[in-house]
């Protein structure tokens, strides 16, 4: 035992090598990236493989192969990645897995480091029937991971953690096991079972039955223990609160801070839900208010079993809480005085109108010359935006981004906005998000005779997310040498015709590039090769030391 | 018990080192036997914007986010960010800020930001060149959230002890920096 301060998703990868996982795969996301990175530094060491996949689909897919040979794998990515993966992950929790599996999912309610939308993937509990863990702080991030090998390995299921930014990256002093050293790898075996394997029609059929029985075994077991638990009030309370994950903690300290003793049911595991835990809570309750982020996902699954439990009890949470942006305590605090006609002082401070300091791409950033160049030769055309630091190009003074979606997205809807205009099109997209789903949107665009102006930014590394490796850097995540995938290369073989790979700090041949590939009638591509600012000078420091 | 926790806010630019800071106060606050908690922000916040990042520590701390006007100390690694900050303070807050600006198209000027900071919080402005210090001293900017650590422990702004602090740098820096940044901690030591 040990008493160490860790980050919440230092915690999870602790917790992982205590269950002694084999297999991590990934894709980097904020704010979940750090499990990724942190095995890529240790996996060797520690006698696991891990991998950064070229996306969360690949990723889960590479666990679901580990699984089915019978290792414990753990896979992480940020909330949309649980959208790129979803297509797997239905039928993963048909079949089930046979080495246990823990998904480390990571919401970002705020959006601090999230464009696209402010997801609550909560809702693929519902959707996919699959087990979701929800830690409060970083001792739970290790309690909880261990917990979902636990689940995993006993009712042969997916388990998803799903962490959110102020949890992930959370610090504390947390208690960790003393982990038994492996430095060998464990190699698995698979063997054949297609009846297991196979989600085949009228196969499938049985599967769904089969998982809706284990969710009833899960669902049986989570009554039991302190996956879910009450902490009681001192003195008899009419009103009580249920809550999960982070807002466990506001709930906690807004009580505190105004002298209100209540009882709390603190949900673990948010899916299934304890109904009889639930049910026995609120029986005695006049009032409840469901404290939880976001969607009050909880708080309608509590409204449906107080219609017999206790169909008299007034269930506050929503109307109280708002759905958009995190909770805090002072959110909390304001809701519970509502709920109890106390007082709850806001504080509020002196209000200095200061200027929003925007994002900014780092000096000497390849993106800088490639941002001004296309806003200086084409300023009456259609920029279409993408996932990573160039999203930058949104803010001022860039302003060159006219639409911004999901990862890969760009170049599918600047096919459309050509196809449907007669305007100049020109779509930027990352190295990494390029291997990740853009490929799709060039050979569509290719085969359905489109033109837009493709301009790849290839910084040599996936940079937004801290610098992990793509199938463009010729390395993997635990640094072994790799074939080093060029992306012009893969533009021919997609019947791309106009390609320039060229370095943007060559302004003129950038420009005449531009000018040039603007008035073909196929799909261009202009390759803008150079290296991330900031990885130049790591690299350099590195050398030096 | 949340009384008695301390609660630290540090705010500055991306790129700053702000989460360098919070990891050396996690780790002083847990040697002198405290609990502790943190909040830290990755990402695209860190790209060059605005970065605000909380710290408390005490007998029993349950959120690691410190709510308006619990603050007892704000660090601004960058005046026009500290000012920002300045809606989250109550009478009691006290501000370390560094004298130091990192313009953008649109930001205020530098006296305009200096004047406010003042107006605004008259007394419990700690407004310190740690910045220019730590460049003329040690010809490294980089380290002056370390001096103003070293400040506002000295200074008896947080109740750590400067040798618990101490300990925790040489347990949070790596090898090769931990000389210049044990420099600039005990900088203002001597009243620098």
């Amino acid at each position: 035992m040990k008493k160490e301060i860790l980050l919440g998703n230092e915690a999870i990868v602790k917790a992982a090598l205590a269950s002694g996982v084999d297999f991590v795969s990934g894709y980097p996301g904020c704010p979940a990236a750090e499990v990724g990175d942190i095995f890529g530094k240790i996996a060797k060491d520690n006698g696991v493989y891990s991998e950064w996949s070229n996306n969360e689909k690949t990723a889960l897919e590479a666990a679901i192969g580990a699984s089915f040979s019978g290792l414990k794998s753990m896979v992480n990515m940020k909330s949309f990645g649980i959208n790129v993966c979803s297509d797997s992950l239905l039928p993963l929790v048909y079949t089930g897995t046979k080495g246990p599996m823990v998904i480390v999912l990571g919401d970002d309610p705020s959006c601090w480091s999230s464009a696209q939308t402010e997801q609550n993937s909560r809702a693929y509990a519902y959707l996919a029937r699959i087990p979701m863990l929800e830690p409060s702080d970083p001792q739970e991030c290790y309690d909880f991971t261990k917990l979902g090998f636990e689940i995993s390995e006993k009712f042969n299921i997916p388990v998803i953690l799903r962490t959110t930014t102020r949890v992930a990256h959370q610090k504390m002093p947390v208690t960790t096991d003393d982990i038994p050293k492996r430095t060998e790898r464990r190699m698995g075996e698979f063997i054949k079972n297609p009846h297991q394997f196979c989600t085949m029609p009228p196969r499938v059929m049985e599967m769904k039955e089969e998982l809706i029985s284990k969710i009833l075994k899960i669902r049986k077991f989570a009554e039991t223990g302190d996956l879910n638990k009450v902490i009681k009030s001192k003195k008899p309370s009419k009103i009580g609160i249920i809550t999960s994950g982070i807002s466990y903690l506001y709930t906690k300290e807004a009580l505190e801070i105004m002298g209100l003793d209540m009882p709390i049911l603190k949900i673990g595991l948010f899916y299934p839900l304890a109904e009889n835990k639930v049910r026995t809570f609120i029986k005695g309750l006049k009032k409840v208010l469901v404290a939880e982020e976001l969607d009050g996902y909880l708080e309608k699954e509590i409204t449906a079993l107080a219609k017999d439990t206790n169909p008299k009890l007034e269930i506050h949470g929503k109307d109280l809480l708002p759905e958009v942006k995190e909770l805090n305590t002072e959110k909390m605090g304001i809701a519970l005085a509502k709920l109890t006609n106390k007082k709850f002082n806001v504080n509020k401070g002196k209000v200095v109108v200061v200027p929003t300091r925007y994002p900014m791409l780092c000096q000497g950033c390849p993106h800088l010359f490639v941002l001004s160049t296309i806003k200086r030769v084409a300023p009456d055309a259609i920029f279409g935006g993408d996932i990573g630091c160039y999203m930058i190009a949104g803010y001022p003074p860039h302003n060159v981004q006219d639409y911004l979606f999901s990862m890969g997205a760009g170049l599918g809807i600047s096919h459309g906005v050509k196809k449907s205009t007669n305007q100049k099109v020109i779509s930027l997209i990352g190295d990494g998000t390029f291997f990740h789903s853009g490929i799709a949107g060039m050979i569509n665009a290719v085969y359905n005779k489109s033109n837009p102006l493709i301009i790849l930014l290839d910084n040599r590394i996936t940079a937004m997310t801290g610098h992990q490796t793509n199938p463009g850097v010729g390395k993997t995540n635990m640094g072994e040498e790799t074939v080093m995938l060029l992306p012009e290369e893969i533009a021919k073989a997609c019947g791309v015709k106009n390609i320039k790979v060229l370095d943007p700090i060559n302004v003129k041949e950038l420009e005449n590039s531009i000018k040039e590939f603007l008035n073909k009638e196929e799909v261009s591509l202009i390759v803008c090769r150079r290296i991330c600012a900031l990885l130049e000078k790591r690299q350099q420091k590195n050398v030096e030391k | 018990m949340l009384k008695n926790n301390f609660n630290i806010i540090i705010t500055g630019v991306g790129g700053q080192g702000v989460v360098t800071l919070l990891s050396i106060l996690d780790q002083a606050a847990l040697i002198e036997g405290n609990d502790v908690k943190s909040s830290e922000l990755h990402g695209l916040s860190q790209r060059g914007g605005s970065v605000e990042t909380h710290v408390k520590f005490g007998e029993k701390v349950y959120s690691p986010l410190v709510f308006n006007g619990q603050a007892d100390l704000i660090i601004g690694l960058e005046m026009l960010e500290g000012l920002r900050a300045v809606y989250r303070a109550s009478a009691k807050t006290k501000f370390l800020v560094n004298d130091h600006f990192m313009p953008f198209i649109g930001s205020l000027t530098k006296e305009d930001i200096s004047n406010k900071l003042k107006n605004n919080l008259k007394d419990k402005l700690f407004l310190v060149p740690a910045s220019e210090i730590c460049t003329k001293e040690l010809g490294n900017e980089v380290v002056s959230g370390i001096y103003l650590l070293g400040y506002a422990s000295f200074n008896n702004l947080i109740p750590l002890r400067p040798e618990s602090i101490e300990r925790a740098i040489e347990k949070i820096v790596p090898g090769k920096y931990l000389e210049l940044n044990k420099k600039a901690f005990l900088l203002s030591k001597n009243g620098k």
